[in-house]
């Protein structure tokens, strides 16, 4: 058992009927490690959080629907939101 | 017991790294982050490696404890300072933990590594090793530990508070949406119980909301607070944290963490299961 994000650099394969949820983020067309990227519901629930990887890359294990990515850094912060279909979804961050 | 008793600020850790007595302690379960960099002079504990039992599912005994600690160069006398990752969620873990075993002073960092990170505080990857000590734990106190046949007896008697977001405790999702979905049998609830996650408690810097804003927070979801309360999540980690809210920060009478949680109770057969539809 686990509790803590997996390894963000790590490739993933979506298993069959899984929605997955992933994307970079960046600055000045930089990628930014060690954000905080948040996952929220569409009524705003803290739903899950992860720490950006070297290469910027975030990912989550969700379920289809519309919803909302914040990210804390101290480089920046940014907001996104994502509409997740069965399958991998990618998106991006870009720093405000 | 005052907040200021279990609970201390990123400055007032920046500012007693290096005071005699104080023993800082990393708690995750990815210790990478601690190799890469850790406020300095801190320790690590790895959540699985070190605090659990490598065969059965349960802690490390009061012997292995001992030893543990005893290695790691922790004293009886010694204020543990934790901090760790995922919103202190391990460190929250382990200040339970050491709670269980009968530490004397044991204190958590607000916000943890994470706003340590976003303060852009200094983090040192110099290796650190303490002289070994003899450590002597206490037995276990049970009276902040609930096993399952407990949580079932509770059933609309004591305040059941599932500490998992709204997906979880609906049954829609079996776990965090970091993680793969995987685990218990079966998803849902236990019947009776009110759903605070405990990112509610936190702020998004992973720092504790103020005591009015938690006490108003349990209030409005419900929490009786003439009853002894039973808090659970998924394994048990979350639900430290809502524990350290519910039983240090606002001093509730008899609180308990269910750490066996939802993928003990829910792979349980014949047990009552609620899910909630509405949501």
């Amino acid at each position: 058992m686990s509790c803590a994000a997996p390894d963000q650099n790590l490739p993933a394969v979506a298993a069959p009927g899984a929605t997955l949820i992933e994307g970079i983020i960046s600055a000045s067309g930089e990628p930014v490690s060690g954000a905080y990227v948040r996952l929220h519901d569409s009524t705003g629930e803290f739903t899950a959080e992860v720490v950006s990887s070297d290469a910027g890359a975030f990912r989550f294990y969700a379920a289809p629907g519309t919803w909302e990515l914040r990210a804390l850094s101290p480089r920046g912060n940014a907001r996104g939101e994502v509409t997740a279909e069965v399958g991998v979804t990618t998106t991006q961050l870009v720093l405000a | 017991m005052a907040r200021t008793d279990v609970l201390v600020s990123a400055d007032w850790a920046e500012a007693n790294l290096q005071t005699p007595g104080l023993v800082f302690v990393e708690v995750d379960e990815d210790t990478s982050a601690y190799d890469k960099g850790h406020l300095a002079g801190a320790i690590k504990l790895d959540w699985k490696l070190d605090l659990q039992d490598p065969v059965r599912r349960d802690f490390v005994n009061k012997e292995q404890f001992e030893a543990l600690l005893s290695a790691k160069g922790i004293s009886n006398e010694d204020t543990v300072v934790l901090y760790g990752g995922n919103n202190n969620w391990f460190a929250a873990y382990a200040f339970w933990y050491f709670t269980l075993y009968g530490h004397r002073d044991v204190k958590l960092v607000d916000g943890g590594r994470k706003k340590w990170e976003l303060d852009s505080r200094p983090l040192s990857d110099a290796v650190v090793t303490r002289p070994a000590t003899t450590y002597v734990a206490q037995d276990q106190d049970l009276s902040i530990r609930a096993f399952r046949d407990e949580v079932v007896a509770s059933i609309g008697q004591k305040n059941l508070v599932d500490v998992r977001s709204p997906d979880e405790f609906s049954g829609k999702i079996l776990g965090p949406a970091h993680l793969p979905q995987e685990h218990s049998q079966r998803g849902g609830h236990v019947p009776s119980a009110i759903n605070i996650p405990w990112s509610k408690a936190a702020n998004d810097d992973g720092t504790f909301k103020s005591d009015e804003e938690l006490a108003a927070l349990y209030g409005a979801a419900g929490l009786d607070t003439s009853k002894p309360t039973i808090a659970y999540c998924r394994i048990g980690e979350r639900s430290s944290h809502s524990w350290f809210v519910l039983s240090e920060l606002l001093g509730q009478q008899d609180v308990k963490n269910y750490d066996g949680s939802w993928v003990e109770y829910g792979s349980l057969v014949g047990v009552p299961i609620e899910l909630d539809t509405a949501k």
